[in-house]
């Protein structure tokens, strides 16, 4: 019999709560670095490069700050709105879906309306963008709410049909025909201003995405604090019976949570098509949906925590490339890296909701 | 002593934060039946594990005809003459009485053998079971009766019953009553735990009560009152609800041929139940657990909808309204299960204050919450029901059960209902809570509101009701003035001992 056992706190550690999301960090830090030592890299350098360096670096810091921002800007717009479901329990697992539709449906918007220069264009596109993925994300809600199918195995599918999409609108319909046969629509950030999402300082990354983000930060903030929507979405999470009691529809909260999540990934993929990625092409998508997932969770689904997840998770990713550029480090490491952040987060939660002892066990029934 | 079965001495476990039980000494003789009495938190189920393997005492001793006795596992208990019967059945539904019966036996017969033993032994002591039935079809006392026939075959010195009666109609308690009897003129001692004091004078020879895990007292339960037992256990004078007669008043509530299929396939479907509740009235509605009181009330409180018709508030249907249309209208409800239906364990007593409290008591405006009003509110429920909380920002699910529910009530009927419904509203409560809960539920009903009490506690209806109804299989049984209803009336209204004999006919389960 094991000597080690986790009892059950009567109520969850508050202290504990705030503290793990810094103490997974750490875990992470040092489980990385023994991993990266495995491979044969000095851990300190790795690290170093990885939190350090893409900020303070004289060389590499003028260019990699930035980025930070331009990374930051839709992982937090995408989990602000994943974190609404997950705190009612509506697991909306297709933000890449969502996102990938908004950034064609805006996208496409705009292009449709190539060269014109009135200033109303990139509005549109903003709106069309938002409306694209909340459409996609009103699939799995709509088919939840009647036939009362899983939003985690309807959402994640259509993040594959929206690739597929994608891929078929990038060769075919928004195709840039000046360009000679090679797939991808035109450039929105460069050649059509109309409808290009500029970088608003220069040198900060901060663009109008990084704006709506902020937005979105505050706005569900004031909703989970103030709003009676946001306590009925943190009762339902809570105590789904009590919810009922209390008169919260299950079926307008599945539609307000799932379709507020794909209009804020949406508008996510819009700003990235017309900004820093600049075209739709096959690839333009670089897993922020699923991304933000974990931003979410690292973030405690609360919203100021995830506006530092969201720049955290940013820097791993610039510090990533940094690393797989500076010291040959394959990408999968990198990505490893990632991922035992959000295992750490999650191991950490036992004990939160836990207390370890130590002693002879006993069976209580 | 010497002649005593089970002598205990001095018994002490601690948990982190409290002592379950203190120095807690007393004896069972041969053929005793020895009550166990105490509020929920008294450290009664600390002590039975431990007399049952399941928890090893920090420190004192048993001993059992004189020998040490330290079961470190409920097998060696079994082994050394003591059975449990557990609140909660342990049973499998799919399988039959026999096979369930071997699973929970040390050496298993072979089936044969054991199914005449089974029919043998429960014939011998007046509790007739059918080794072949399957248990998903039978009720909750035959599924309680295996629990005994398993403990019986492996020829008990010591019995330990935990809470029997809760599942059980007046009839089916008549019935274990006479087993346990026949068992404790065999020599068999019997270990008798429960919170229903008049069962424990009628039953039981010798009462240990225990409060915060020590033994306060030991008494012949057949030589007081039921007062002075649970004075003993509460250790302060209790307050009896007083009744102030008040005449009953126009029609508030009428509910017509309310039919309602389950919402799962554990439920209970409602059929044509049908009654009237008047101003200053206060309606209880018996029933053993799962027999449709769970449907009855979320049919009423508005979270399942009904035809318009089948529920009337003031005269207008109101079947098709939702909880908070219904709660501006006048009719609230508390539910039986605190945490996680009446209550947010999670969330704090303002928000769970909010919960509830929103549309009746303007807490929020433009769809935003007044958090300073909802902690008032909160506040106000805490002050007025004397909720044991550090403030209006614990979890609820850090309160106790009894604290719990005085703030559940509490915060309903400080909102002033014209109905109120409630289910349970002192399960697992302890006597002076119990006591305060029902003189508000009086006092409500005093000042001309209408209240229907759903329990399973018969003291408690016959002690608040003015009207008795009984809810069986999903049918009501019709109302009937409380005063001067026997017992027998009572039992037969809740479906007698369910046809409890061995020619069961089918019907009734499927």
């Amino acid at each position: 019999m094991s000597l080690i056992r986790l009892e059950k706190r009567a109520a969850p550690s508050r202290t504990l709560a705030g503290l793990t999301p810094i103490l997974a960090v750490i875990a992470t830090m040092i489980a990385g670095g023994i991993m990266f030592a495995f491979l044969g890299f000095q851990p300190l350098e790795a690290i170093r490069t990885i939190f350090w360096d893409p900020l303070f670096d004289p060389q590499f810091g003028p260019y990699s700050r930035p980025q930070l921002l331009v990374k930051a800007g839709p992982l937090i717009l995408i989990a602000t709105g994943l974190a609404l479901g997950f705190k009612a329990g509506i697991w909306n697992i297709g933000a890449e879906g969502q996102y990938i539709m908004g950034a064609v449906v805006g996208g496409g918007v705009g292009l449709a309306f190539y060269p014109s220069e009135s200033g109303l264009i990139f509005p549109l596109m903003v709106l069309a963008g938002a409306l694209g993925g909340w459409a996609w994300a009103m699939i799995p809600a709509t088919l939840k709410t009647v036939f009362g199918t899983n939003e985690i195995l309807v959402s994640l599918m259509l993040v594959y049909v929206a690739e597929n999409i994608l891929a078929s609108v990038s060769s075919g319909l928004l195709r840039n025909p000046d360009g000679q046969g090679f797939p991808g629509s035109r450039n929105l950030a460069r050649d059509y201003p109309a409808a290009s999402n500029p970088e608003l300082i220069a040198n900060t990354g901060m663009h109008w995405g990084v704006v709506a983000a902020f937005i979105a930060v505050i706005f569900a903030y004031v909703l989970m604090t103030r709003h009676k929507m946001g306590f009925a979405i943190r009762l339902a999470g809570d105590a789904p019976r009590a919810a009922r009691f209390a008169g919260v529809s299950p079926s307008r909260l599945i539609l307000f949570c799932l379709g507020t999540a794909g209009a804020l990934a949406g508008l996510a993929g819009l700003f990235e098509v017309t900004g820093p990625a600049g075209q739709i092409t096959i690839d333009f998508n670089s897993g922020y949906g699923f991304t933000a997932i974990i931003v979410a969770f690292l973030g405690r689904l609360h919203p100021i925590g995830i506006l530092f997840a969201g720049l955290l998770m940013a820097l791993t990713y610039i510090g990533g490339e940094l690393a797989q550029l500076m010291l040959g480090m394959p990408a999968a490491a990198i990505q490893l890296f990632q991922g035992m952040l959000l295992f750490f987060l999650l191991a950490m939660d036992v004990f939160a909701n836990y207390r370890v002892r130590i002693g002879t066990p006993e069976v209580t029934t | 002593m010497a002649d005593a079965y089970l002598a205990i001495e001095g018994l002490t476990k601690a948990y982190p934060g409290v002592v379950a039980n203190d120095d807690v000494s007393f004896d069972i003789m041969p053929g005793q039946v020895h009550a166990l009495l105490g509020e929920n938190g008294a450290g009664k189920s600390t002590l039975v594990k431990m007399i049952y393997g399941l928890v090893k005492p920090d420190s004192g001793t048993m001993r059992v005809n004189g020998e040490l006795y330290e079961p470190a596992t409920p097998h060696a208990a079994r082994a050394s003459g003591v059975a449990m019967v557990f609140q909660h059945f342990s049973l499998f539904d799919a399988l039959d009485v026999a096979e369930n019966i071997a699973l929970g036996m040390d050496n298993p017969p072979p089936m044969r053998e054991l199914a005449a033993r089974i029919t043998e032994v429960s014939h011998a002591y007046g509790l007739p079971l059918d080794p072949a039935r399957r248990v998903g079809d039978l009720s909750a006392g035959e599924r309680q009766r295996v629990e005994i026939i398993r403990c019986l075959l492996q020829n008990p010195k010591l019995l330990i019953m935990d809470e029997p009666t809760s599942v059980l109609t007046p009839q089916e308690v008549d019935i274990l009553f006479e087993t346990l009897r026949k068992l404790s003129e065999e020599g068999t001692a019997i270990l008798y735990i429960s919170h229903k004091l008049d069962e424990i004078r009628a039953l039981c020879e010798e009462a240990t009560v225990l409060r915060l895990g020590k033994v306060v007292g030991e008494c012949d339960p057949r030589e007081k009152s039921a007062r002075e037992l649970a004075e003993m256990m509460v250790g302060e004078t209790l307050h009896t609800p007083e009744r102030e007669a008040g005449e009953t008043g126009e029609v508030l509530l009428e509910v017509t041929k309310l039919s309602l299929a389950p919402a799962n396939q554990f439920g209970t479907r409602l059929k044509e139940v049908s009654f009237t509740l008047r101003a200053g009235e206060v309606l209880g509605i018996a029933g053993v657990a799962g027999n449709g009181q769970d449907e009855l009330l979320a049919a009423l409180s508005g979270e399942r909808r009904t035809a318009a018709d089948a529920v009337r508030l003031k005269g207008d249907g109101i079947g098709r309204l939702g909880p908070n249309a219904r709660r501006s209208r006048g009719l609230l409800a508390a539910p039986e299960e605190r945490l996680g239906h009446a209550a947010a364990p999670e969330m704090s007593l303002t928000e769970n204050a909010l919960l509830t409290g929103d549309i009746r008591e303007k807490l929020s405006k433009n769809g935003f919450v007044g958090w300073k009003k909802a902690r008032e509110f909160a506040a106000r429920v805490i002050e007025a029901f004397d909720v044991r909380t550090p403030g209006t920002e614990t979890a609820a699910g850090a309160l106790s059960g009894g604290n719990l529910q005085k703030f559940v009530i509490g915060r309903e009927i400080l909102q002033r209902p014209d109905v109120f419904v409630v289910n349970q509203p002192t399960w697992g409560v302890d006597a002076s809570a119990a006591a305060a809960i029902r003189q508000a539920i009086l006092d409500l009903s005093a000042r001309g509101a209408g209240v229907v009490v759903i329990s399973q506690d018969l003291d408690e209806l016959m002690e608040i009701s003015d009207n008795f109804a009984a809810l069986n299989e999903g049918t009501l049984a019709p109302p009937r003035p409380a005063k001067g209803l026997t017992v027998d009336e009572i039992g037969l209204m809740m479906g007698g001992a369910h046809d409890m004999d061995v020619a069961h006919p089918e019907e009734a389960h499927v």
